[in-house]
This record gives structure tokens, C-alpha cells and sequence, in this order.
């Protein structure tokens, strides 16, 4: 289907991913609104409403209620989605483990905001940085059209029998969310065909088989070993989301890896980047590679899994690689990507430098400019002959 | 619920056959998990769910017993309260009267001693032989 015929429309993020919601249709959405996540909610009950989409919508009193109704609504059977933000995501927290546990195929759009205190409704990623232990899957979107792609391939990837797991997708609050950006949309008929009919498994509506849901595991249980079965899920996976992708871009056109390479095939510095700021930093490379260095980039697609051997393949010729979190862990060595990063790398002969940068916290603006620090930081550490040092580097922070 | 009691009903005569016992020799489990010590995470279904129906009734609880309600039937006014309480469905009724207890199942809690409004069911220690 030649996809590159469809218009192209000019839409918010979130006004993207609600139209992938309304051509998904899923059974049933339960939701909280919270900003900046608010306008895929209210634009998904309009739907409803207008009797444009057959969802039941359940409108629910807080985001645990809304994670509870959804994990109520998957094991019932039905094909069902939420969306949260920041404090909602937090609100869940005890009830995602659940979700992924039971290994219900739920599909979250979660729009990155950070975390209070002090109060701020601003891009960063620790909400879901936070949560990244939860059990699901994790693909990270860089701008309107790949929000809107992940939220359909997300549903295949969530469903697939191989996996079985829930999975989230997410796109920076604001910088995607609430501007305006280019979307190429399919047809309903194209998505409805790709994410093909729901199939439940062990589905608590089928009373002619009735299951239980959620035991307790015992006193000398097998907690350990459904761990261990929730892991294998997720190296399985890599595959999926792989295989979903190639199916997708036959459909679309637009082909998603489990991380983004840009410019990388001689590169000697590069950046490991989430997100919105990838585009910022590819315009940054294509500038430094104009005056003669040799930058690269890599976009984190997939986080969770974490594609360590594919990391360590693209970086290993590498000499410098900085990581630039959005989020940071207080205390560790560096935010989370950069531990990622350089675990990935750990085996890799001769094994690149990794140094650790942290922005945008808070919503705080990164500049050209500011990425421009971050890789001269990095030229000056390949060409330095003595190691340099690890500590967090602070990109566009008020200093003392 | 209100329950007509007729006068000079007769009283049941005591079970024979624990009720596990009666289920067990009516229905075998389909799903067979006698060797699950031995399931390694690829064996279990998928997010630890209970594929079988009612199969509790083959997982004895009584031994976590420390008390014992004991029902003094002649006190029963078939309230009920007693049976929808119960966490392990283990109350006995005949003719809508408590008539004993399911010891293979009953974990001794006292929920029905406490719910019985008419002092019918007490909790005793469980002196085991």
C-alpha cells in the first residue's frame, strides 16, 4: 500500500496517538487524565462519545483505579489500553508489576513528564525511567509520527504469543505532546488488519472455563520461577519487536530498529540519546561532521528489553561514547541509560570510554549548543591520553 | 434470608463422607499438577493462573487449625450467615442447618463463631490426637 500517497496531516502528539487509539479500537479503555497526557484521554472519551469507536470507556477515580480496571478488564478477555503521565505512572507503580506479571497483553501510551518535587509538569524521563523494573516492555518514540507507530505496533508486540507481556510506549511531554508536528496516518482498515482480531488467554469471562487469576503463590511457591518465565519474555522480546517492525514497514514504510544508528559506521565520538532531543543531536552531528568529526548517534528505541549485544555492535569501534540522560538515578554512577550503556559494553575489545551527561530535567531546554559541549567533552577525551573522568557532566545547569 | 421452619423437622444424620472425599471420588483433576516441585518457569501457565476450576478442594487446609468451631445445631436458626462467611466454604448444611464442619478444609479462623447471632457455633481448642 503506497502509504506515501496519504496526506500529511499537522497534529499534537497527542492528537497522533488518540487517532491510533480510535483506529486500534480497542474493547475497553479505562483512564485518569493528568497533563500533559490529558488530550489523548479526552480526545479517546470524544470518540466514544460520538460513537466513533465501540470502546467501553471506563472513567475511573485515580491511576491506580485506572491500572486496576485495566488489569480487571485484560483478564476478563478484552483487548484493552490506558494512558498515564508522571504522577499517574507513579500512582501505579504497585499495580504495573501485576499487569506484567500476569503477563496481560495491556497497551500504555505514557507521556514523559518528571516527577515532583518541587511541583513541575515538564518533559523529563524518570516516570518511566523509574519504572523501568516493572516487567513491561518500554519503546521510547522520538516524534509525532513514531508515537502514532508505536502505539500500533505496541499492541502487536503486547499480544504476541511468543511474549505475552504489557507493553508501554512513550513521547516527551510537551516537546511532542502538545506541539505540533507532521503525522502520515494508515487507513483503519490497514491498522485493523495489522493488529488482526484480539485472541484472550485464559479469559475469566469464559464461564464455561472458569480460571483464577492472581493466587497467592503458596508457602513454598513458584514466584521464583514465574520470574524467571516473565525474563525469558522479555529476550524473546527482541525478536518480536524486531519482526512487528519489518512487518510494519512493508505497511508503512517507515522502518523502526530496536535502536536508531545515525552516522555511526566510522564515528569515533557518539552520543547515545531518548527521545525528542534525537533530533537535535542528528542536526548537531551532521553540523561537526561538516567541519570534519567524526560524530555519530544512537536513538534508545527499545529500553525494555535492553538490546545490549546490538548497543555493543554499533558502538564497539567507537572510541568515546557519552550518554545523555534525561533522567538521573541519585547515587549511582550515572542516570540509567548511561549504566545500560556501559554494561553493554563492558565485554567490547578494545572497550570505548563512556561518560555519563544528565539534561533536560524538568523540562529544561538542551540547545544545539548545549549538545555541542557534550561532544567536544568527548573529543577531548579521545584524542586525552589519560582516562577521564566519569562523573555526571550537567548540561544547561545554572552553576554556582 | 429468611428461612420457614417446620416444626418437628427432622434433624440429619451426620455426613459419612468428608466432602472432599465425596468431590475427590466424583471428579478427578484434568489438569495434573502431581509433579509440580519439579516445574521449571516453562511449565506453568502463563501469569500463574488456575486453569482448573475448583481444585482447592484437593489443597487440605485443616491441618493450619489451632481451633475448632463446634455447632451446637439445636441453637441454629438457619440464618445462613455462617455458610457466606466462611472463608473455605466449609460449614456442612442439610435442610438449612448448620449441621458440621468440612475439617479437611477449615483453617479455624472463627469468622462463623463471630458472625453467628445465635451463639450456635463456638470456637474450641483443637485437640488433635
Amino acid at each position: 500500500m503506497a502509504t506515501t500517497e496519504r496526506e500529511i496531516m499537522a497534529v499534537t502528539g497527542n492528537e497522533a496517538v488518540a487517532e491510533a487509539m480510535g483506529q486500534i479500537d480497542p474493547d475497553v479503555v479505562c483512564a485518569y487524565p493528568i497533563t500533559p497526557q490529558t488530550e489523548v484521554v479526552q480526545l479517546y472519551a470524544q470518540m466514544v462519545a460520538d460513537g466513533k469507536v465501540t470502546s467501553e470507556f471506563v472513567t475511573v477515580e485515580s491511576e491506580h483505579s485506572a491500572m486496576s480496571a485495566v488489569i480487571g478488564s485484560a483478564a476478563g478477555g478484552a483487548r484493552t489500553m490506558t494512558a498515564t503521565s508522571s504522577q499517574g505512572f507513579a500512582l501505579m507503580w504497585e499495580v504495573l508489576f501485576i499487569a506484567a506479571s500476569y503477563r496481560l497483553p495491556i497497551v500504555m501510551t505514557t507521556v514523559n513528564r518528571a516527577l515532583s518535587g518541587p511541583i513541575n509538569i515538564h518533559c523529563d524521563h524518570s516516570d518511566t525511567m523509574g519504572g523501568r523494573d516493572t516487567g513491561w516492555i518500554q519503546l521510547y518514540g522520538e516524534n509525532h509520527q513514531e508515537a502514532y507507530d508505536n502505539c500500533i505496533m505496541s499492541v502487536r508486540i503486547a499480544e504476541s504469543m511468543d511474549i505475552r507481556t504489557p507493553t508501554m510506549h512513550m513521547y516527551d511531554g510537551y516537546v511532542i505532546s502538545g506541539a505540533i508536528g507532521p503525522l502520515q496516518m494508515l487507513t483503519k482498515e490497514q491498522v485493523q488488519t495489522f493488529i488482526g482480531p484480539y485472541h484472550a488467554t485464559n479469559p475469566m469471562l469464559d464461564t464455561k472455563n472458569p480460571v483464577t487469576v492472581g493466587p497467592f503463590d503458596g508457602l513454598h511457591g513458584w514466584y521464583f520461577e514465574h520470574k524467571v518465565s516473565q525474563n525469558r519474555a522479555m529476550d524473546r522480546a527482541l525478536t518480536v519487536i524486531r519482526d512487528v517492525a519489518d512487518e510494519y514497514a512493508e505497511l508503512s514504510g517507515r522502518h523502526y530498529g530496536l535502536l536508531d544508528e545515525y552516522r555511526l559506521e566510522d564515528a569515533e565520538v557518539a552520543i547515545v540519546v531518548v527521545g525528542s532531543t534525537a533530533g537535535t543531536t542528528r542536526m548537531t552531528v551532521d553540523k561537526l561532521r561538516s567541519r570534519g568529526v567524526k560524530a555519530g548517534m544512537v536513538r534508545v528505541r527499545a529500553f525494555r528489553p535492553f538490546p545490549h549485544a546490538a548497543y555493543a555492535k554499533a558502538l564497539e569501534h567507537v572510541k568515546v561514547v557519552g550518554v545523555m540522560d534525561r533522567a538521573d538515578s541519585f547515587g549511582a554512577q550515572g542516570g540509567p541509560v548511561f549504566l545500560e550503556v556501559r554494561a553493554a559494553l563492558y565485554d567490547s575489545d578494545p572497550r570505548p570510554q563512556v561518560l555519563p551527561f544528565i539534561y533536560g530535567l524538568g523540562g529544561r531546554d538542551i540547545f544545539p549548543d548545549n549538545i555541542e559541549q557534550a561532544f567536544a567533552v568527548l573529543q577531548k577525551a579521545a584524542q586525552s591520553k589519560k582516562p577521564t573522568s566519569t562523573e555526571r557532566r550537567y548540561l544547561n545547569l545554572r552553576e554556582d | 434470608m429468611t428461612v420457614e421452619k417446620k416444626a418437628g423437622a427432622k434433624r440429619p444424620a451426620p455426613l459419612k463422607k468428608p466432602r472432599a472425599a465425596k468431590v475427590a471420588a466424583k471428579k478427578q483433576p484434568t489438569w495434573d499438577v502431581s509433579d509440580i516441585d519439579a516445574w521449571g518457569p516453562d511449565r506453568h501457565e502463563l501469569g500463574a493462573t488456575i486453569i482448573e476450576a475448583g481444585n482447592s478442594v484437593f489443597n487440605e487446609t485443616g491441618g493450619w487449625r489451632s481451633e475448632v468451631p463446634k455447632i451446637d445445631s439445636e441453637k441454629c436458626d438457619g440464618c445462613m450467615l455462617c455458610y457466606f462467611y466462611c472463608p473455605d466454604a466449609s460449614i456442612i448444611i442439610e435442610n438449612n442447618r448448620a449441621v458440621g464442619i468440612d475439617l479437611e478444609h477449615c483453617k479455624g479462623c472463627g469468622i462463623c463463631a463471630k458472625e453467628c447471632p445465635t451463639d450456635a457455633i463456638i470456637m474450641m481448642v483443637d485437640e488433635k490426637e
